[in-house]
């Protein structure tokens, strides 16, 4: 089953193909096409997954590309425990997608494209979870952030879209430089893209001792291949194009930006695990650890103050990205990878359910909703098991994942463990804003009438759902926590269940939904008024602590003076040069014309005018008959034979 | 001077009939007076010992090519054709052209001392030619059999009616 | 004076003269096959006297004059259906008035 991995990327390509080929003459113009083309990937991720569990060895499929000298790039796959579960995530929660885009993008008349996107998106993604070399991953990397701006910027008529579109390439480009500079370095030092040898080296001390300007080269290496994962996984301080990249459709924010390419950051650092687990006084993890923590309370704090749903949902999504990056720089290697597959059920179904919401309002503003449990029951109670799941409330999937990364930190640092526990309240307390300010209450748009989305929308909810509801089992202590037998890091061992941490933890998550059930419920203290007696700090939180200014007067402004002295220079100087050159050439060819026209001309019409006049003349020589010609040639041969006698 | 008479005598008779054949108003006249002709040079031919060419001179010539000449006279212009001017407006230039190129050609060979080879002619040639056809010039003989058979070819095609 | 070959010589040329002579001056295509025919004789005249006079070690003359004949027979057959298709298509026989080779 293995040796056919390779066709879990190839079949969403094909289907990606066929799309762009023949577009909306394909059966459910080109939908059907494209689910299949998922569906089949996820068929065999199953399959692969389920030889894995019965302990399948890793499978590399490698082949040489460009040999040269000792060493050659190789392009391959690799099939493992990691690579086994990120498949399962991205093809299953990918497939539900897929079917629920049916009917959210029912309407656009770009369905066929947005398939095909979502097509090359999912190889894409695929491609760069089964690479077996840096190179590879760094391949299928770029693809993505290319289907994210694609994506992103699907409504490019709304030029918001389009400007959030390109802030996500450019600022994910940032990390992605980063990342570069990490992959040549390791190439250069190492001498090979394969993970494989490259661990090899590595542990074998390859490395050791090596300096780069003062700092161990490993951690130098570990730390720049993270700046990646801080772009794609928008960490802070690159988390900026996130929230805006909720311009795209929400199918796809659901898919990109929460489930899946967003992980591949996390997805990247817990690949290349070894040079961070490595580096000299776990000094990489220490960054990781710290990024993460900061991330997630950060965000979390910026999701209390945003009244766009889906921006909400987003830095959710950058929060416990952090969480996931928290829990693998505490070393908790399966605790990071759990969360980011529990994540990816959850919150896809947050998303979609979001989908559903905005799908029947028209608008993505939480305050103009209201009421919507009794109108759409499905959307409403799919989107509480999601909400709760994140939470981290038990037995709900989020809990057990959130749980192992609270265990973590609290075994290995009590202040990162602290603002986990914060961002843990937090996140409770703005997921249930949300539920309250939407579903419960009355109404308070009131030209909008809510309807519950179709089947075709609803059921990829509940599939989800249950995923949500039910996947943190494989993880849960009591069971025996297999997911850590499935996938656990060599020499990592996992610190054992703690009452006193679960309970602390479930403890933050019933004290944030109380909080917003008091605030947003019951009203017991009005917003407006906490508004006013957090002052400064909540203008901080409500500009996204500055972050966006900050770049645009660091960075974009900069540029753009940049930009427009080198446009005057352009405009002035170049401009004039190119102009000056181009009159020159007019006028030349001016005078060329002039001399073609009489001289040139005239030599040519003077050379037809006498071949046709001596045709003319002559013409009457050719008189038609033979005899004329026979008497010309006696002639001829008297002229010879005279020449011969008198010569 | 038995030779040299009759010489005179063929020569005679082949100009005579030749100028005929060349001024003749009447071109059934023009073709019978190229039998005489033809019979006239096999004679010479016979002068200068060559039995067998001579015989397939009148064989070829007097027989069979007048006779094919004056069956197209016969089908194209019924009858004698007197009644068409026989001669074009070149008679004048020809005639200059003509006298000139055979005082040229006489001057070239009156001026010109033929070397002579070893050897006799053998007393009968017919054997002799045959022997020569069939080892010495069998390449001609087999290209001019097939020169032959493409002329019969070529004039039963270009001359069979058109439907 | 004795036979010897300037007197074959001057009776080809005279043939070969007169035989131009029609090929230049006649209308009637058919005579001007008849010249040709004139102008092949006193070419094979030439070639069975010099045979006889210049190179009589061998027969390389008569037999070159046997093919001639051939090649006439040959020239004969094919020229007068010429004419003869020419008579047919142009309902003539005279070569001044066969010139659909002109401009």
């Amino acid at each position: 089953m293995r040796e056919l991995a390779w066709l879990i990327p190839v079949l969403p390509l094909v289907a990606c193909a066929l799309i762009f080929a023949f577009g909306p003459r394909l059966p459910g113009r080109g939908a059907y096409v494209a689910i299949a083309g998922i569906g089949l990937a996820a068929l065999l991720s199953i399959g692969i997954f389920v030889e894995g569990l019965g302990g399948a060895k890793a499978h590399e499929l490698n082949v040489r590309w460009v040999p040269y000298g000792q060493t050659a790039l190789d392009l391959g796959l690799r099939v493992d425990n990691l690579t086994t579960v990120m498949l399962l995530v991205v093809t299953i929660v990918g497939s539900m997608i897929f079917v629920y885009s049916v009917g959210y993008m029912h309407d656009d008349p770009r369905f066929s494209r947005f398939f095909a996107y979502l097509s090359l998106f999912a190889a894409s993604m695929l491609l760069l979870v089964l690479a077996n070399n840096l190179l590879f991953l760094y391949a299928g990397w770029e693809l993505v952030g290319l289907c994210s701006y694609l994506l992103i910027g699907f409504y490019f008529e709304k030029p918001s879209a389009a400007r959030a579109s390109m802030k996500a390439f450019v600022t994910t480009r940032v990390g992605d430089l980063f990342m570069f500079l990490g992959i040549l370095l390791v190439f250069f030092t190492l001498g090979t893209f394969r993970f494989e040898e490259i661990f090899a080296k590595v542990h074998a001390g390859a490395l050791e001792g090596m300096m780069v300007g003062g700092l161990p080269l490993l951690t130098v290496v570990a730390v720049l291949l993270f700046g990646g994962a801080i772009g794609k996984s928008a960490q802070v301080p690159l988390h900026t194009w996130l929230p805006d990249a909720m311009e795209g459709p929400t199918p796809v924010s659901a898919l990109i930006h929460a489930a899946t390419m967003v992980a591949a950051g996390v997805y990247m650092v817990a690949r290349t695990y070894l040079l961070f687990f490595e580096s000299p006084g776990h000094g990489a993890l220490t960054v990781v650890a710290w990024i993460g923590a900061v991330t997630a309370l950060m965000a979390a704090t910026i999701a209390v103050v945003q009244d766009d749903i889906k921006r909400v949902l987003a830095y959710s999504t950058i929060s416990q990205l952090g969480y996931m990056m928290l829990g693998l720089g505490m070393l908790g290697y399966a605790a990071g990878m759990f969360h980011l597959m529990t994540h990816a059920f959850f919150k896809a179904l947050l998303f979609l359910g979001a989908g559903s919401v905005i799908h029947a309002m028209h608008t993505n503003d939480i305050k103009a909703m209201g009421g919507l449990a009794r109108a759409m029951p499905s959307t409403y109670w799919t989107f509480l098991i999601g909400t709760l799941a994140l939470a981290g409330v038990p037995p709900f999937a989020g809990f057990w994942s959130k749980d192992e990364i609270l265990l973590e930190a609290f075994h290995h640092h009590r202040g990162l463990y602290a603002m986990a526990l914060a961002a843990a309240f937090l996140t409770a307390f703005y997921m249930f804003r949300v539920i309250f300010y939407t579903f419960a209450g009355t109404t308070r748009s009131h030209h909008a009438h809510p309807h519950e989305s179709p089947a075709v929308m609803t059921r990829p909810l509940w599939v989800l759902a249950v995923f949500s509801a039910g996947i943190g089992l494989v993880g849960a202590p009591f069971l025996g926590n297999p997911f850590h037998h499935y996938l656990h890091f060599e020499g990592l061992k996992a610190p054992a269940f703690s009452w006193g941490v679960a309970l602390a933890g479930v403890g933050a998550s019933g004290a944030g939904i109380a909080a917003a059930a008091a605030v947003y419920h019951w009203k017991v203290v009005p917003s407006g008024a906490l508004r006013r007696a957090a002052g400064p700090l909540f203008t901080l939180v409500a500009h996204k602590y500055y972050f966006d200014e900050l770049y645009a007067a660091a960075v974009v402004r900069p540029t753009l003076a940049v930009a427009r002295a080198l446009r005057t220079f352009d405009v002035y100087v170049i401009d004039l040069i190119v102009n000056l050159f181009g009159f020159a050439g007019l006028g030349l060819a001016r005078l060329y014309r002039v001399f073609d026209l009489y001289v040139v001309d005239g030599a040519v019409n003077l050379l037809g005018w006498i071949a046709q006049t001596a045709g003319g003349v002559l013409r009457y020589v050719q008189t038609g008959r033979a005899q004329n010609y026979l008497l010309a040639i006696a002639l001829g041969v008297i002229v010879l034979l005279a020449a011969g006698l008198f010569r | 001077m038995g030779q040299l008479a009759a010489f005179i005598i063929l020569s005679v008779v082949t100009l005579v009939s030749a100028v005929v054949v060349v001024a003749s108003q009447n071109i059934v006249r023009s073709a019978l007076s190229l039998i005489p002709t033809l019979l006239g040079i096999a004679g010479v031919y016979i002068l200068l010992q060559a039995e067998y060419v001579a015989g397939i001179q009148v064989l070829i010539y007097a027989g069979a090519i007048t006779v094919l000449i004056l069956f197209v006279i016969m089908l194209t212009e019924h009858g004698t054709g007197a009644r068409f001017r026989q001669v074009n407006e070149q008679v004048l230039p020809g005639t200059i052209a003509v006298a000139v190129l055979a005082a040229l050609l006489m001057a070239v060979f009156f001026g010109t001392a033929w070397p002579r080879a070893a050897g006799t002619l053998p007393q009968y040639t017919a054997t002799s030619i045959g022997t020569t056809f069939l080892t010495s010039a069998i390449l001609v003989f087999i290209v001019t059999s097939f020169v032959l058979l493409v002329a019969l070819m070529g004039a039963i095609v270009i001359a069979r009616r058109e439907r | 004076m004795t036979l010897g070959l300037t007197h074959f010589l001057v009776l080809s040329t005279l043939l070969f003269c007169l035989g131009l002579f029609a090929m230049l001056t006649r209308r009637n295509a058919v005579a001007i096959l008849m010249g040709v025919e004139l102008m092949l004789n006193a070419a094979n005249i030439n070639l069975v006297a010099f045979n006889k006079y210049v190179a009589p070690g061998a027969l390389n003359g008569q037999v070159f004059a046997l093919v001639v004949i051939t090649l006439a027979a040959c020239e004969a057959g094919v020229g007068l259906a010429l004419v003869m298709s020419a008579y047919r298509n142009l309902e003539t026989v005279h070569v001044d008035e066969i010139n659909v080779m002109k401009w």
